[in-house]
């Protein structure tokens, strides 16, 4: 009986294995094909007599360069950069204080309007771009950075005030009731105690808001036509693209250079984020 | 004191309020207009026009190959992230050497942006340089000069925006569950399986009846962010060949935005609203039940 029950444990061990490698070479294969055809000289990249799997020439920097010197490739990083910066202080100033207000200072009715500010989170932008585009343009944003930059606070802040309610919800009253009994007001208490008491929340929401500057598409796509003004999510898959000739090196370089940072960045913050859709569903 | 706190709390949540009414709420309302208008870019005056459009879009077939892909594109997406996320998660749940790094390569795709992981799928499924391809002819499974055009033959195209956007969806769905899963009192399967009990048995009658809930929460997500979703199309065949791959936000991309024509693009994105609504009311309801207990 024990050697049967080993024998099966080492082929679940073997199953587990085997299900485990599976996900990780399909799901991980496109970012191990944009690594190597980085580096992949073209005579090597579009012969067909090649093994495609590994450098068949000595590896060159062509792609890098090119896409550093000859591209809008850093701009657009650098546009995506400053429309994240703005973004995360527009959410932070209105999400912290809503979501504090809900969670210690309505009551009932507080839990209520938090579900419903959620739930606008919802609204997919494939619904909003048509009429939002005349409103980014009534506002004079029309193909200018700034247009995404006013609009993006729509998904962070619904998700943050959620996310956020949260985290306040789980801090003893006991602290700030003390804290006003020794003199500080309630926007005292909020400002000097619960604050810093969520850092972690609250970073999780500035990176939360950051990531997603960088992967929305939509919007940037319908807003902005100038190349000189897009984020790297738009600009790299249609701008580095010339008519129909697809740089592939240059292309696969600025896949690769963009996912990564943003990768390791989510991996930090992963379980707060899941907190967030998962309230009430997992005790 | 307590005065004060009366004003205290509405200050504090108006700003947010207010800016998700003017930049949701009114154009949410705007897009009903829209519908029932004869908006054009570029057009001053707005007549009302009743259901103009909206007769006009269902007597379009390209909004009823739209809406039939809609449907394909999201059911059979959500299935195989259903089973191909609770697989990975049974599969995560132990702690293992590795697991953090095998965890950051599998999170990759939901979090790399969508766009750029579309690109990369681009290159894979070349119409001349695929990989797939290369692999096919080396295996003898296809000749060398007739290979699959991945992307330019109907039935081949719908096929692949599908796995894309299930590749990058599976992710999203699998930790969503794996937190399902570690909430899961460890005695229970247990128990099961000291009982006598099969794996399969233990998987089918124990452990996945008590990650409902949960399934539940990433099916909805899943629903909404797939049903809505354009990128994945948008990139890889902008809804070609023909027309075939296009879906109901794309075509509202189409003809709103790119052609010009905001009130027919505006009553095709309508029809988005009514599973939205449905999802709406079931995220409602499980949060109300969290609530209760």
């Amino acid at each position: 009986m024990a050697s049967r029950r080993r024998v099966k444990t080492w082929f679940g061990i073997m199953v587990m294995w085997a299900v485990r490698v599976f996900f990780a070479v399909v799901l991980g294969f496109p970012f191990y094909w944009m690594l190597i055809t980085t580096f992949k000289r073209n005579s090597d990249l579009y012969d067909l007599k090649n093994n495609p799997f590994i450098l068949n020439e000595l590896p060159t920097l062509d792609h890098l360069r090119w896409l550093f010197h000859e591209t809008l490739f850093l701009r657009w990083v650098g546009n995506t950069l400053f429309a994240g910066t703005i973004v995360v202080v527009i959410t932070l100033l209105l999400a912290v204080p809503a979501a504090y207000a809900l969670a210690r200072l309505t009551g009932a009715w507080g839990a209520q309007l938090g579900i419903g500010i959620f739930l606008t989170y919802l609204v997919p932008s494939t619904l909003l771009f048509i009429p939002l585009s005349k409103v980014i343009s009534a506002l004079g944003l029309q193909d200018s950075l700034w247009s995404v930059i006013v609009v993006y606070p729509t998904f962070t802040i619904p998700f943050s005030t959620w996310l956020l309610m949260g985290f306040f919800k789980s801090i003893p009253k006991d602290i700030e009731d003390a804290a006003m009994v020794d003199g500080l007001t309630r926007w005292g208490a909020f400002v000097k105690l619960m604050i810093p008491m969520s850092t972690s929340g609250i970073l999780t929401v500035v990176i939360f808001a950051f990531t997603l500057v960088t992967q929305e598409f939509v919007y940037a796509l319908t807003f902005i036509s100038s190349a000189n003004q897009q984020t790297v999510g738009v600009g790299v898959p249609t701008f580095l693209v010339r008519g129909d000739v697809f740089y592939w090196g240059s292309l696969m370089a600025a896949c690769l250079i963009t996912s990564l940072p943003i990768g390791v960045l989510y991996n930090i913050f992963l379980d707060k984020f899941i907190e967030g859709f998962t309230v009430g569903a997992v005790k | 004191m307590i005065r004060r706190q009366r004003w205290l709390g509405p200050v504090m949540f108006m700003p947010a309020i207010l800016y998700i009414a003017a930049l949701v709420g009114l154009p949410f309302v705007m897009a009903f207009f829209y519908s029932v208008g004869d908006v054009k870019v570029g057009s001053v005056g707005y007549h009302f026009v009743g259901l103009r459009n909206f007769i006009s879009v269902l007597h379009n077939p390209t909004f009823q190959i739209a809406v039939r892909n809609s449907f394909i594109f999201t059911i059979t997406s959500q299935i195989l992230v259903l089973v191909g996320s609770t697989t990975l998660a049974l599969a995560l749940k132990e702690a293992f050497p590795g697991r953090r790094f095998l965890r950051f390569i599998i999170l990759l795709p939901w979090v790399a942006p969508v766009s750029i992981g579309s690109i990369g799928w681009k290159w894979i499924l070349d119409s001349l340089y695929s990989v797939i391809s290369w692999v096919l002819v080396r295996m003898h499974l296809v000749k060398a000069f007739d290979t699959p055009v991945w992307l330019g033959e109907p039935k081949l195209a719908m096929m692949s925006v599908i796995l894309v956007h299930t590749w990058h969806m599976l992710p999203f769905a699998t930790v969503i569950l794996l937190a399902g899963l570690t909430a899961i009192p460890k005695d229970i399967p247990e128990a099961a399986s000291v009982d006598g009990a099969g794996f399969f048995r233990t998987l089918f009658q124990i452990t996945i009846p008590m990650m409902l809930p949960i399934i539940n929460v990433a099916v909805l997500f899943g629903m909404i962010f797939t049903f809505t979703d354009m990128t994945v199309i948008y990139i890889l065949t902008r809804g070609g060949p023909y027309d075939t791959t296009q879906v109901i936000p794309s075509l509202a991309f189409f003809t709103g935005i790119l052609g010009s024509d905001l009130a027919e693009g505006a009553a095709i994105s309508i029809f988005l609203v009514p599973l939205l609504v449905v999802v709406a009311y079931m995220v409602l309801r499980s949060a109300h039940r969290a609530e209760v207990t």
